[in-house]
């Protein structure tokens, strides 16, 4: 494979490897991993976007 | 269409229109507060578990397996597990959403209640769909939940380690359970409404408020 390949793969990959050894954080008797620690902040960063992004207004409503 | 008599599926069909006239069953207008992201992670919902469900009906077509042995199986798998993240991650901020709105005003609580056992039925068959991956994950998945649900004392008719059990519940039980449950939640948001918001003015239709009931 070449170095430009490499490039793009590394551009394509997701930033956090689901075929690897997860990574996890520990809290107490909590365990979570990284992987889903950031769709949980996803979650949030689409919730709080959700609330405060306006709607486009159509026709049709009342 | 006779106003009375018909046996017992006349009454049904009278109950239903009366309940659910078609003008209200598939509205073309809508207050102006739907106009709202979250009503459409709603939406988003239900659009990926028809994928989801697309999806798992070609993975029970072919088998549990077939996935293992097959490049398209693996991509139908893929689809499957993926559309699920997203039937997962749409509910939940359209939960949060309705959390925060009270949507359960205005005689809305079985709308709600039936919005919140459909996740908790998403989280079941979601489980039960990691159990009858066939690999070794699910091998690992059954061995660490077999002692939490024997702890409590479920094990003996929920068995975990029972691959034949856990398929049945994952393509029949549960699907059906949530199918009906999402069929329910969606008349039930057609024959009550969406919810004003909080500071609105009370709508007359509704009746008195608990708070002025009170």
């Amino acid at each position: 494979m070449t170095g430009h390949a490499h490039s793009v793969e590394r551009v394509l990959s997701p930033p956090i490897d689901l075929n690897g050894t997860g990574r996890y954080v520990h809290w107490g008797v909590v365990q979570l991993s990284v992987a889903n620690l950031v769709v949980i902040g996803v979650m949030l960063v689409v919730f709080v976007a959700a609330l405060l992004l306006p709607f486009p207004r159509g026709r049709g409503r009342r | 269409m006779s106003e009375v008599g018909g046996g017992w599926t006349g009454a049904v069909r009278r109950r239903a229109v009366r309940a659910l006239p078609p003008d209200k069953l598939l509205p073309d207008t809508q207050p102006a507060y739907m106009a709202s992201w979250i009503y459409v992670f709603g939406v988003l919902t239900v659009a990926a578990l028809i994928v989801v469900l697309l999806t798992g009906g070609v993975l029970a077509l072919k088998g549990p397996a077939w996935w293992h042995v097959s490049g398209t199986g693996t991509y139908v798998n893929g689809l499957h597990l993926w559309s699920v993240e997203l039937f997962m991650f749409f509910m939940v901020i359209h939960l949060w959403g309705k959390f925060f709105m009270a949507a359960w005003r205005g005689r809305r609580a079985l709308t709600w209640v039936t919005g919140a056992v459909c996740f908790f039925a998403s989280i079941g068959t979601a489980f039960t769909g990691y159990l009858v991956q066939q690999n070794f994950d699910s091998q690992w998945i059954a061995g660490q939940a077999k002692d939490g649900l024997n702890s409590v004392g479920i094990g003996a008719f929920f068995n975990v380690l029972d691959f034949g059990q856990m398929l049945m519940w994952h393509i029949v039980l549960l699907p059906f359970a949530l199918g009906l449950l999402t069929v329910w939640h969606i008349l039930l948001v057609r024959l009550r409404g969406i919810v004003p918001p909080i500071d609105a003015a009370p709508d007359p239709a509704e009746g008195p408020t608990q708070e002025a009931a009170q």
